[in-house]
């Protein structure tokens, strides 16, 4: 029974971050930037989300102002990066850093804000009759459905394969007429507006935001990312969101795994760093291992997606 | 339809660096014109190109294609007039995109991008007829990703993206320099073929003095950042190698001797 308590426990947890998971793969695999704002963004949603239902403000409505307030911090890095010409991954750390003082200006210059006994976007579920924690996995699943509908055929649109030829090929992309800047913008405000959005649920989850809620986040969204892509595998992009959110929800059970065998909560930083530095070797690995798969890449398919 | 009108481009200037790549460079392409571009390195040629292209902007002078001044217009602006094939086959695609969403990208060149689907099933229907007639077997192979295919594949595929949506100039900079000469000689003639079927106005630099005097209706030399040497009609179709090394030495005061390797 407190195993299947655990287990519950890490994939609502896991469902929430996989919000921010997606957001993450925006950037880092379509624009092919490591963006760092997110450790701001995911904070700043939290925070405004908090401040709202505090003052009274409807948990629904509250949450969609955390994901705008996302969509402009990602604003803020893009024109960082696109119109003052700073390299992204400096850009995305000053919008992390700015984005720290903001949060606490947003939390009455406190560092944390308490939602305990405020109505949540879970309230409602958990009043049809749905324990704590069911509620928190279901909203969460029809958030990721609802956000992989949108991003499935955005990214099909015009406007969504000219982001994804600007991150594959800037040269190409300007040469067939795309504003490369216009798309590194947009595809920064959406990957951080996920980003806000997810940092509201996991404040509402907890029941509390924190100013040092998103310390750290980069490198668990990047794990939950390669984690999904190397297990669960990104044949279309179809799969590739659903392997995104298995990878969230593995890496949860992992790290709930590691703390019930007895690993201090204050390693799990560094424990993150060092699952992510081997997933990031792993295709270096791979190469030099003897080829001993019986199963050769199809020629002709779609091949392993970059 | 092109006019280059007494262009300057000095990279890195006030500096240790510094280095004047064009000079009072003025040319005009009248439609149809088909124009080889030869040089040594560092003669200016693909400086040329790509101030045409927008890739930055030149300090003085102006450019007009088709009666638009786009002097100051930035690179993707100019895209709606110019089909493009670089020397690098990596640098004409999408690679992780499909040979259909690439070809999708180009037919909306200098569209805005909407919210409409990327890609039609009429489109790719009428991908399918042109890619056909490349004789490379892409028809079938619409979904593969273009990081599949060989450099010939790509720089084919380029050429066909470039000249999708008629260009008011079509710039080959290099395109067959890094394949391999069966490959190379398979992309001319597709090139040809594209360029003749659309009557294109075409910049072609290249390398190779025999494609320079084979291909296009007009020969320009380049030496320094300048043009030395504009030869056309008749007169052009009378050329040799050795005409035309001798005319480079007389030209540039240089021995021409070093890129006579480039010759085979």
């Amino acid at each position: 029974m407190h195993y299947l308590y655990l287990l519950q426990g890490a994939v609502s947890l896991g469902l929430l971050w996989a919000v921010m998971t997606i957001g993450v793969y925006i950037t880092y695999r379509i624009l092919d930037i490591a963006d760092l704002s997110v450790e701001g963004t995911l904070a700043t949603g939290a925070a405004l989300c908090a401040r709202l239902i505090t003052e009274g403000c409807n948990p629904y409505l509250a949450t969609v102002a955390a994901l705008l307030a996302g969509c402009l911090g990602g604003l803020v890095t893009g024109i960082f990066h696109t119109k003052l010409k700073i390299p992204a991954i400096l850009s995305g750390i000053l919008t992390m850093i700015a984005c720290y003082s903001v949060n606490i200006r947003i939390m009455w210059n406190k560092a944390n804000v308490s939602l305990l006994k405020l109505d949540t976007v879970y309230t409602l579920f958990e009043r049809l009759g749905l324990s704590a924690r069911n509620a928190v996995i279901l909203l969460a699943i029809l958030f990721i459905i609802a956000i992989c509908f949108v991003l499935y055929w955005f990214f099909g649109t015009e406007l969504g394969s000219a982001i994804r030829a600007t991150g594959n090929n800037h040269s190409m992309a300007r040469a067939q007429g795309i504003n490369t800047n216009r798309m590194l913008m947009l595809g920064l405000v959406i990957s951080n507006g996920l980003v806000g959005l997810s940092g509201a649920l996991i404040a509402q989850n907890q029941s509390f935001a924190d100013a040092g809620m998103g310390t750290g986040s980069i490198v668990i969204g990047l794990a939950s990312v390669i984690i999904g892509e190397v297990l669960f595998g990104t044949k279309s992009f179809r799969r590739t969101l659903l392997s995104l959110t298995l990878g969230a929800v593995l890496y949860r059970i992992i790290i709930a795994f590691v703390l019930e065998l007895g690993m201090p909560a204050s390693d799990l930083k560094l424990f993150t760093a060092i699952t992510v530095a081997l997933a990031l070797t792993l295709p270096m690995l791979r190469a030099r291992l003897p080829r001993k798969s019986t199963v050769s890449p199809d020629p002709k398919g779609g091949g392993p997606d970059a | 339809m092109l006019k280059i009108n007494g262009i300057h481009k000095t990279f890195n200037p006030g500096t240790a660096i510094e280095n004047v790549v064009l000079r009072d460079v003025t040319l005009a392409l009248r439609p149809g014109d088909y124009v080889t571009v030869i040089g040594g390195n560092g003669a200016g040629k693909s400086t040329l190109l790509n101030s045409v292209a927008g890739a930055f902007f030149v300090d003085a002078g102006s450019i007009v294609i088709d009666g638009t001044d786009v002097t100051k217009l930035p690179e993707h602006k100019r895209a709606l007039f110019l089909g493009r094939v670089f020397q690098d086959p990596m640098t004409g695609t999408a690679t992780n995109m499909s040979i259909a969403e690439n070809l999708a990208l180009a037919y909306r060149r200098g569209q805005p991008r909407t919210l409409r689907w990327g890609i039609t099933h009429k489109e790719r229907d009428m991908y399918r007829v042109l890619l056909k007639t490349l004789e490379l077997g892409l028809e079938n192979r619409l979904s593969a990703k273009v990081g599949l295919l060989s450099g010939g594949q790509r720089q084919a595929l380029t050429l066909l993206m470039a000249t999708l949506k008629e260009p008011k100039v079509l710039l080959l900079d290099e395109h067959t320099a890094a394949l391999d000469p069966k490959t190379a000689a398979t992309v001319l003639k597709i090139s040809d073929k594209l360029i003749g079927e659309n009557s294109l106005t075409t910049m072609m630099v290249t390398h190779n003095m025999k494609d320079a005097i084979a291909y296009g209706n007009r020969l320009i030399m380049m030496s320094a950042g300048r043009i030395v040497l504009d030869i056309s009609g008749e007169d052009k179709k009378k050329l040799t190698v050795e005409d035309l090394i001798a005319k480079f030495n007389v030209a540039s005061g240089e021995d021409f001797a070093d890129d006579q390797s480039l010759l085979s």
